[in-house]
């Protein structure tokens, strides 16, 4: 897949950079965006098949560790794996956000990452709260 | 004249790559998101701001597990489903993730399909797409049922365990399940405006594309959703 995705993305790439014999500046422009509209995101339908089947074989595998009853470490990374995965294949693919510019991917894919410190710093305030409900209302393990 | 053009045709520089067609769309001191859709870059940021209201629904549910001091129930127990006397843990909500993840491979095809001008293929694959969402729906109402009548599970609390199971699950679900539903609208929308030839005029079939984003977002929520609410 990744052969292949390689191969459209430096088809795409080879036909952006490919120099213009541009008799007038507009005219050029114009050829470009005409260009634009009629490729737009075209990739062959074998490309989305083979995604469609991989995120069904990690769905599968999600669903199994929960019927296994995997438990430990093992589950949580098993389980925020295969969702990344998942994630990672719908957004580069289906969304095409592999054969977008770099302008667009890292507007869009940089700003949800200061949602870690969102998470870090629940994930300290319950703990506080865990600990302050354990000891002063006494429900606790 | 004559040196002019020809400096001119042989002096394009190509295009930057990498980070330096980056800082170079930044700082063009033009349109930054070139040749995109002005509705897909709108469509993307309107996405990236629904990825900020899902991410604190899915926050706050994880503060609220982590904090309290009874006993989360088990979901894997809860969304079971007898079939055949046998109960199958889990099973309605599997089904309900390969349904989502079909009706996304459905609207990929749509995509192609449109940009290929092949009009009747993509009505009846944004169809498919759209009925794919309404099952869904239809599936997650059944299971709200099962919730509320039979396991008296509401949102201020739960015979199963912690209350805040209750708000958890019915304000992620519930917004979630808002969001297909107003997806198969959507879809069914671009779906017979494709059907009734309304974008061949321009010859332009990007809003398929951007229907597209907002239904693959749909499912991309519920890959996190499946993981992290009905799975841990």
């Amino acid at each position: 897949m990744t052969v292949e995705r390689d191969n459209v993305a430096q088809r795409v790439t080879r036909q952006a950079a490919a120099p213009q014999p541009a008799p007038l500046h507009e005219e050029a422009s114009a050829r470009r965006s005409k260009t634009a509209h009629a490729h737009g995101q075209q990739h062959p339908i074998g490309v989305y098949l083979k995604v469609w089947g991989y995120l069904f074989v990690l769905s599968t595998m999600s669903y199994l560790v929960d019927y296994f009853h995997v438990e430990g470490v093992l589950r949580p990374l098993l389980i925020v794996t295969f969702m990344f995965l998942k994630a990672g294949l719908i957004v580069a693919i289906f969304m095409h956000m592999a054969w977008e510019r770099l302008a667009l991917i890292y507007a869009i894919l940089v700003p949800p990452l200061c949602l870690g410190t969102l998470i870090l710093l629940m994930a300290i305030e319950s703990d506080y709260t865990f600990w302050t409900r354990t000891i002063f209302f006494g429900s606790g393990p | 004249m004559t040196a002019t053009t020809s400096t001119d045709t042989t002096d394009i520089a190509p295009p930057p790559e990498g980070l330096r067609s980056l800082a170079a769309d930044w700082s063009s001191d033009q349109e930054v998101f070139k040749q995109v859709h002005w509705g897909k870059a709108m469509m993307w940021i309107f996405l990236l701001s629904d990825t900020f209201v899902f991410s604190c629904f899915l926050t706050s549910y994880m503060t609220m597990r982590a904090s309290t001091t009874v006993p989360w129930p088990n979901p894997s127990e809860v969304f079971a489903l007898s079939i055949g006397g046998r109960p199958i843990p889990l099973i309605l909500i599997a089904i309900m993730t390969f349904i989502l993840i079909s009706s996304s491979g459905t609207m990929a095809m749509a995509v192609n399909f449109a940009y290929r001008r092949d009009r009747l293929k993509t009505t009846l694959l944004m169809l498919a797409t759209a009925g794919f969402g309404a099952s869904f729906v239809s599936m997650q109402a059944f299971e709200w049922t099962k919730l509320i009548v039979e396991e008296g599970v509401r949102p201020w609390g739960n015979p199963l365990g912690a209350p805040q199971f209750g708000s958890c699950f019915f304000m992620i679900t519930g917004f979630h399940g808002l969001h297909v539903s107003i997806g198969v609208i959507y879809l069914s929308i671009i779906a017979s405006k494709v059907a009734r030839g309304h974008y061949e005029q321009k010859g332009n079939y990007e809003v398929v594309e951007i229907a597209g984003l907002y239904w693959h977002f749909v499912d991309l929520v519920w890959v996190f959703i499946f993981a992290l609410f009905y799975l841990w």
